[in-house]
């Protein structure tokens, strides 16, 4: 940057803070390229040094895939949407891959750039956000499976895969209000690291991915089926299948209950994330 | 003029204990110390959990703009509070900053650096870090590989670099930034010699260029060399403001005991340095007086008085002889002659004096101080003192004496030596 001789640059004041602040969009937008380089270096390491590179992040989902259809469908025998199972399961499987890397990655996130938040800075919230956003390539690569897939089994998507980037999104926003969450968290209890792995797993058992969601909106009494939409999986799943498969949505008014939970998870979120943010650079 | 950096009423609080409960603090303990509140208040332990300390307090100075400002103070003195401050990686706790432009910091050298990535990826990455513009960086690109001196390594990932290399690199990133204030600290005291150079000429380069830097260092000359103006820190306090040759005075002379004698109290000695624990030491002269002047004619004893609490393997306690202005004479252990290192190979418990002359002229005429160091090579290293006592060596009836000028070098010795007529010249 040159000085223009005479030009005042901006005057940055730096005082304590204190009660709710928001967050600088504007700032954050200044601040893109440091988003796309952070993204770009967690996408470049997590395959440096493999032997396999990023065909993993095919392998694992088709691997994930293979089980859950012995376990579900040839032993448990539960349906299946009427749509082949392979498909069912896989077109769930990708968003969420997606949330839990994001999460898992978001969580620790603050904790491995220490290095970073103690010496130089920046917009915090800008580490758990590229961690969430590298997911977005593997799933990108995941994705190019899927559409060979669906030809093989000659399903055409249906008008619903307008619907797509909506719930790709809704994905996203829920993975970076969890990822806010757990990552400032884990600033101050490392607990967190050890809570993340165990979440993931209890949360994929409650997100139909190798099962319909009928067979548990069915089971709930009347009136409560509301609870099981908290979950806001519960609606990106769903989502994804009518949009790629073409599998009826439960209700659409569930719908609306998960993506009110995400975005109370990423508001709550950032408004935890901005209060403990001041004293990172101190405890972390 | 206009200022770039105006800092006012600045001061930052840290809790104690808390600070370290807090690092590794676990759910557990936050659930229990909930649960467990009630009870605690009722026996009014809450107080205490709250001591805190002041890094900084109330600190007010102005950086003009294309202002050099040294800052010195000792380790703990708050310098680097200050800095991540100033940086904005910490929040003041009370006062305010004012920063008129970009800041950037050597004190992040190698920051976002990541092991697994090559030279180049690491040169964009890191410019990204310190706020640099891709554009900027690759512009600057060139540059920066060739000061860095790595260019043959730049596409091989830098954990395959030696630490040189690696170090060289990213200082050449962050000097590289151009910000319009820059706060440099302590990156001169790492890499070799040449490199060393080449940093100083850099930064007097971009003292020249009217930059306004803030510069952190233990090293006087440089901040001599490199500054008008200094401030000098002392226990989070601003204690002294002033042209660079008297703060430099000022910090060089403040704090030391000056009476030849150097009493450390229970509070001066660290929890961890235990089992060692320092007692005195003392400079005396041949009568066996402690004395605050030496003659250099002279031989002088330094003695360091101890305990040691538990048997300790290996232990060695030594002095490092230094001139005031911090360059070293030499170290010296009390276990460096090889037969007191099989002797002392464990040291009991007790209470101990180490002891050791200095020949008579070996020193010429000033100021001195002696550093002490009680460490188990490799082991451990139990206390550290680098200036404990200050001494000065008076020449009177030094060897050359019979001239009244004042003589160049830190030792004066008295040479053998032999003047031998090889031919006579008949005049």
């Amino acid at each position: 940057m040159s000085v223009v001789k005479g030009q005042t640059a901006p005057v940055v004041v730096i005082k304590p803070q204190r009660g709710l602040v928001g967050v600088d969009l504007r700032e954050l937008f200044r601040f893109r390229e440091l988003i796309f380089f952070l993204t770009w270096r967690d996408i470049l390491v997590r395959y440096k040094q493999t032997l396999l590179g990023g065909t993993w992040a095919v392998i694992q989902p088709l691997l994930q895939m293979l089980i859950f259809n012995v376990l579900f469908g040839d032993i448990a025998g539960l349906a299946s949407g009427g749509i082949p199972r392979p498909l069912f399961t896989y077109a769930a499987l990708l968003p969420w891959n997606l949330f839990s890397t994001a999460i898992g990655e978001a969580g620790r996130s603050l904790v491995t750039n220490r290095n970073m938040i103690t010496k130089v800075y920046f917009p915090r919230i800008v580490i758990p956000l590229s961690s969430v956003l590298s997911g977005v390539v593997d799933f990108a690569i995941a994705f190019l499976v899927l559409i060979g897939m669906m030809v093989y089994y000659g399903m055409a998507p249906t008008s619903g895969i307008w619907g797509l980037p909506l719930y790709l999104a809704l994905s996203l926003v829920t993975a970076l209000g969890v990822g806010l969450w757990l990552s400032a968290l884990n600033v101050h209890y490392r607990d967190v690291r050890h809570i993340i792995p165990f979440l993931t797993q209890f949360w994929m058992l409650a997100t139909p991915i190798a099962y319909e969601a009928n067979e548990i909106f069915d089971r709930l009494p009347q009136g409560l089926d509301w609870l099981y939409a908290l979950n806001p999986m519960v609606g990106v799943i769903e989502g994804f299948r009518n949009a790629l498969v073409g599998t009826p949505i439960y209700s659409t008014g569930l719908l609306w209950v998960s993506i009110i939970t995400s975005f109370v998870l990423l508001v709550t979120g950032l408004i935890y994330f901005r209060r403990m943010e001041r004293t990172f650079a101190d405890i972390v | 003029m206009t200022y770039a950096v105006k800092v006012e009423g600045l001061g930052k609080q840290y809790t104690l204990g808390g600070k370290s409960e807090q690092r590794y603090r676990t759910l557990r303990d936050t659930l229990s110390s909930a649960f467990t509140w009630p009870v605690r208040m009722l026996k009014g332990e809450l107080r205490q959990h709250a001591e805190k300390i002041w890094a900084l307090r109330d600190i007010s100075f102005e950086l003009q703009q294309g202002q050099v400002l040294g800052v010195i103070g000792r380790n703990g003195a708050g310098k680097s509070t200050l800095l991540k401050i100033l940086s904005r990686v910490t929040d003041p706790t009370t006062g305010y900053v004012e920063i008129r432009g970009r800041v950037g910091s050597l004190l992040e050298v190698g920051t976002g650096f990541h092991p697994e990535l090559t030279g180049r990826e690491n040169i964009y990455l890191n410019g990204a870090v310190l706020g640099m513009k891709r554009r900027e960086i690759a512009a600057k690109f060139d540059e920066i590989v060739d000061f860095s001196g790595v260019a043959k390594f730049i596409d091989t990932p830098v954990k395959h670099y030696s630490s040189g290399m690696y170090l060289r690199l990213a200082f050449s990133v962050a000097a590289h930034l151009e910000p319009e204030i820059l706060v440099v600290d302590e990156v001169l005291a790492v890499g070799d010699a040449e490199f060393q150079r080449k940093c100083l000429g850099k930064m007097s380069d971009v003292a020249q260029a009217g930059r306004t830097v803030l510069f952190v260092s233990h090293n006087m000359s440089a901040i001599l060399r490199l500054t008008e103006k200094s401030i000098v820190l002392e226990k989070g306090e601003l204690v002294y403001s002033a042209p660079t040759r008297q703060a430099v005075d000022y910090y060089m002379a403040s704090g030391l005991s000056q009476s030849g004698e150097r009493i450390w109290t229970q509070d001066e000695v660290p929890a961890d340095a235990a089992p060692f624990k320092p007692v005195a030491m003392r400079v005396r002269d041949p009568q066996g007086k402690v004395v605050e002047t030496v003659q250099s004619r002279q031989p002088l004893e330094i003695e360091i008085e101890y305990e040691v609490e538990k048997p300790i393997q290996g232990l060695r306690v030594g002095v490092y002889l230094q001139t005031i202005r911090g360059e070293v004479l030499f170290t010296s252990f009390d276990t460096d002659a090889p037969e007191q290192y099989d002797n002392y190979a464990t040291r009991q418990a007790g209470r101990y004096l180490s002891r050791a002359a200095i020949p008579a002229n070996t020193l010429n005429e000033g100021q001195y101080v002696l550093g002490l160091n009680a460490s188990s090579f490799r082991v451990r290293r139990y206390f550290q003192e680098e200036r404990a006592l200050a001494f000065a060596v008076d020449a009177m009836g030094a060897p050359g004496m019979q001239w009244p000028e004042p003589r160049q070098g830190l030792a004066r010795p008295l040479l053998d030596w032999r003047i031998e007529q090889v031919e006579a010249v008949k005049a």
